[in-house]
């Protein structure tokens, strides 16, 4: 049975339909990089696997939570896949290690002492355990981007869901946020990310997604996709970002 | 007639402040319990119900709050009791400062980015959990400027009651004038109180506003 | 309860209620022109204005915010005569709230002055054109755009404010709504019209402002 299973999902922001009918199945510990231009709707797929946006039609379910429109349900999905964001979209207001404690204790009711040990452990693991007092402001974004990977993993989430999380970076942060995400694939971490890391996606990824206008267009692994894309859109994608 | 010093007009207005102050204290904090109540309905995913709390906002700010005094007072008085002005001016009071706060302290909770919802929800938090631990934390720091800058509002507004017959400073002041003659002075005095009871709390919301702008730069 | 609301009275008096309405209309009028006019003097004065200015137009500014209207009024009403200085109600009215206006609206002005880039400045300095002239010519309407919505709804609450002109005898909606419920004792029903009214004339005033500001500006350039 597949971990992650998205069939025939649709949505809509009014009028502007951005997901066409996406089908994907996501087996354990696969690694996915999901590309195409901005406007594709590939950030909206994402959302909607972690219940941000309401699908207007078809079905997602993440190792049998099924994706719906209660807490409840969304809850269990939520318990199942962590998600890391763009703008990292740590609590200002928490050190690094309350940001990785507070789901914990607040969601899992889990307690105080037990939910440090695992905050140090998650940050001692994206090489932050020195940080775990400081605050948000007081880090730099690659290091406030492993905080959020932590704070993800903290929940032990058999899923991650990955926006474009280095897209906002500086490029000198961008290789060691990467660099964690190499070691969550080799760990055997089942990955889902949106990026524009071409290089990244040909090294790590089982399999590529590319999407075009609210449609799975081509999808394989990475030496396919990259090597021999079928379609004209996929190689005028892959020839504006200079990876033919 | 009885001669009043200086001393007896400062006196007598001062013990009448001290129902201004009362009034104050109870209307700014009775209209922040409510005000917080609303906020969670104006906030809430329920679209009915944030409509309707958007109404009850409109409505006390965009009429005076003294015919809202005037048809509390009024309008508790169908009930067939004989309504003190206290309960109306206090009932009116707190009506009208829930109304205003809940619109500031929408805005503070607005103003958080939405990424912080949202992180907060892939986490697995409920919504009460995400105001409780997330939004408001942050919502609070940026709330107190502005809260106590419409405690000044309110000292002001208490001010009304003394037309539907609660006798406080302004009222006290009408009583001091016709029994001496000295309408100059006494509502000199009146306006002086006032100021001191105002004035350091619009400067304290002013210093508070300015050290936040200052933390938010060094982000 | 046992109560019947009774409306029966409105035709009767709708001439003093459309009398009260047009007297609060009139306050707003002339309140809301000289009141900005005064704000826009004052803001000036303390963002730009000379040192020996700033001093006491930041008092006054303090000392009207800080207090109650309804005692700027009676000050100006019961007070000012005690020192020879007499006036009508309707005049009182009037000055109470040109004054008032003036005050909150020098800081509202002065923050949208103070918003302006210091580039502004310097570009009119640099075309030779004096402090006063760039401030006028250059710095003003753009200042002025960027606060208008908040000068709109000073200028709504203060037009709400005029209520308690009522207590000095000005003949405005207030007034009418007393009159008329110590003729026919329909307190309730008198204040719940004058209440609607009161409504009604807020989203007017805020629909001028809105179409000033339109003429005002009708570029949407300056942020």
């Amino acid at each position: 049975m597949s971990l992650i299973e998205i069939t025939e999902v649709r949505k809509s922001f009014g009028a502007n339909e951005v997901l066409k009918g996406i089908n994907l199945d996501v087996q354990p510990g696969e690694v996915i990089a999901i590309i195409g231009k901005s406007g594709s709707g590939k950030s909206t797929l994402l959302r909607c696997i972690n219940g941000l946006e309401t699908i207007s039609g078809g079905s997602i379910s993440v190792a049998g939570a099924q994706l719906a429109d209660d807490e409840v349900h969304l809850k269990a999905l939520r318990l199942k896949v962590g998600m890391i964001f763009q703008q990292f979209n740590l609590f200002p207001h928490l050190t690094a290690g309350g940001n990785v404690m507070l789901s914990q204790m607040v969601v899992k009711k889990t307690g105080k002492a037990e939910a440090e040990v695992m905050a140090r452990k998650m940050l001692d693991r994206v090489g932050l355990g020195h940080k775990f007092d400081a605050y948000p402001d007081q880090l730099s974004g690659g290091q406030q981007q492993r905080v959020a990977i932590a704070r993800a993993l903290a929940m032990q989430p058999i899923a991650l869901l990955c926006d474009e999380i280095t897209s906002a970076l500086d490029p000198e942060l961008v290789s060691e946020v990467l660099a964690v995400v190499r070691e969550l694939a080799a760990e055997g971490m089942t990955l889902l990310m949106v990026t524009h890391e071409m290089k990244f996606a040909r090294d790590v990824c089982s399999r590529v997604v590319f999407m075009h206008q609210g449609r799975v267009h081509e999808i394989g692994p990475p030496e396919d996709v990259f090597a021999h894309p079928q379609t004209p859109e996929l190689r005028q994608f892959l020839g504006m970002t200079g990876h033919a | 007639m009885i001669e009043f010093t200086t001393w007896d007009i400062l006196r007598n207005l001062l013990l009448a402040a001290r129902w201004t102050v009362l009034l104050s204290l109870v209307s700014f904090i009775g209209g922040g319990l409510l005000g917080l109540a609303l906020l969670f309905a104006r906030i809430s995913p329920r679209r009915w119900l944030s409509k309707a709390i958007g109404y009850y906002i409109e409505l006390f700010q965009g009429t005076p709050l003294l015919m809202q005094m005037f048809l509390a007072f009024f309008g508790l008085g169908l009930f067939g009791v004989d309504v003190p002005a206290w309960l109306a001016a206090g009932m009116a009071l707190i009506l009208w400062s829930a109304a205003f706060l809940t619109e500031i302290w929408r805005g503070c909770v607005e103003s958080i980015a939405r990424g912080q919802w949202e992180a907060s929800a892939s986490l697995g938090m409920g919504r009460l959990q995400q105001m409780r631990y997330v939004i408001l934390p942050q919502a609070l720091k940026i709330a107190i400027p502005p809260t106590v800058g419409f405690s000044v509002q309110v000292v002001k507004g208490t001010a009304l009651t003394s037309i539907i017959g609660f006798v406080e400073l302004s009222k006290a002041g009408t009583v001091v004038t016709n029994a001496t003659f000295q309408p100059f002075t006494v509502y000199g005095f009146v306006a002086l109180i006032y100021f001191a009871l105002c004035w350091p709390l619009s400067k304290s919301s002013q210093i508070l506003e300015r050290k936040l702008n200052v933390a938010h730069r060094n982000h | 309860m046992k109560y019947h609301l009774d409306f029966s009275w409105l035709p009767q008096y709708a001439p003093d209620i459309l009398k009260g309405v047009m007297i609060t209309l009139e306050l707003i009028a002339v309140g809301g022109v000289l009141g900005i006019l005064l704000g826009i003097f004052c803001a000036w004065a303390r963002a730009l204005g000379p040192r020996w200015l700033k001093a006491p137009v930041g008092l006054y500014v303090e000392l009207i915010r800080n207090t109650p209207f309804l005692i700027q009024l009676f000050f100006i009403f019961f007070g000012l005569p005690s020192i020879g200085v007499q006036m009508g109600e309707l005049t009182a009215a009037n000055l109470a709230m040109v004054i008032n206006l003036g005050a909150y609206g020098c800081e509202i002005i002065r923050a949208g002055i103070q918003a302006t880039p210091k580039g502004q400045f310097e570009a009119g300095r640099s075309l030779a054109m004096s402090p006063v002239e760039t401030f006028r010519h250059v710095v003003l309407v753009p200042s002025l755009q960027r606060i208008w919505p908040a000068l709109s709804s000073q200028v709504v609450i203060v037009m709400l404010g005029s209520s308690v002109v009522s207590q000095i005898a000005t003949q405005d909606l207030t007034f009418a709504a007393n009159f008329i419920q110590s003729r026919t004792f329909r307190a309730f029903e008198a204040y719940i019209v004058s209440t609607v009214i009161y409504l009604v004339l807020a989203v007017i005033v805020r629909q001028v402002m809105t179409l000033v500001g339109r003429a005002l500006f009708p570029r949407r350039t300056a942020a």
